[in-house]
């Protein structure tokens, strides 16, 4: 594999992880949230009592770890590909989402969000047919041209 | 006017934030081992970084200002206000980082911009 593909293929790959925890945290989040209710009234009490039944909920904590697990992979990419290549593919999420929380939540999704879907993928290819890096000076890493 | 002064706020917090935590990244350097050992030594060089803690005290900044937004405005216009992001992350990273950005990222970008600002708006 040539440096150019393995970069490309370690950086997709990366991507796609990311999407998917961040889309799954997101999902995870929002269903234990409203497996607790509605927070009723703003008084102390309610907010103390609304908050220890979020911590106390496991499935706020796996949309949690799925969270982490979103970021963690977002400060590795980051490592080596550009911001503006890793910042748009971010919005796929926005992609995943939708998707999930129609199958997962049995929300309704409007054809404007579907519209919206199309754009973010149409997007997000043409983000994708650009090189993953652009600051990287082949001569400080002389190593890797294979 | 001062929804558009939060809506600035949560855009310039947001994208800078994420321009130093990029660049903290770029200073630690391109992650080659993906074993555990290997990335919690990255994540902990990261932590060292004044860059990282710069970036994540701004994401706070911004995140508060969304919140506060939040108390007056609808989320169905909040976020496709902000979905102007991409565009300034994109121009952040050609001026602050040095990127290079063709005409077709500019278009994908601008692409993800309106479609994020659409999926919020069919909500």
């Amino acid at each position: 594999m040539t440096a150019h593909k393995r970069l490309r293929t370690k950086t997709v790959v990366l991507l796609a992880l990311m999407i998917v925890a961040g889309a799954t945290g997101d999902v995870l989040l929002s269903k234990g949230v409203k497996q607790i209710g509605e927070l009723q009234h703003w008084t102390p009490r309610a907010l103390a009592e609304f908050l220890s039944s979020v911590f106390t909920n496991a499935t706020v904590w796996l949309g949690i770890a799925c969270l982490i697990a979103y970021f963690v992979c977002y400060m590795l990419v980051l490592s080596w590909a550009d911001f503006s290549f890793v910042l748009p593919a971010s919005a796929l999420t926005y992609v995943l989402v939708p998707v999930l929380a129609r199958v997962f939540l049995n929300e309704m999704v409007t054809p404007l969000r579907w519209a919206g879907v199309g754009c973010i993928f149409l997007g997000v290819m043409l983000v994708g047919l650009t090189p993953p890096s652009t600051t990287r000076a082949s001569a400080d890493h002389p190593a890797e041209q294979d | 006017m001062r929804t558009a002064f939060f809506v600035a706020i949560v855009v310039f917090a947001s994208t800078l934030g994420e321009i130093a935590i990029t660049h903290a990244m770029k200073i630690i350097g391109e992650v080659h081992s993906f074993s555990p050992r290997a990335i919690f030594g990255v994540l902990g060089r990261a932590f060292r970084q004044g860059w990282m803690w710069t970036g994540f005290a701004l994401m706070a900044i911004s995140f508060f200002a969304m919140l506060a937004l939040l108390s007056w405005e609808d989320v169905s216009f909040v976020i496709p206000a902000t979905a102007a992001s991409y565009a300034a992350g994109a121009l952040g990273a050609k001026f602050l980082l040095h990127e290079t950005i063709s005409r077709t990222r500019w278009l994908g970008v601008l692409l993800v911009s309106i479609g994020v600002a659409l999926v919020w708006m069919g909500k």
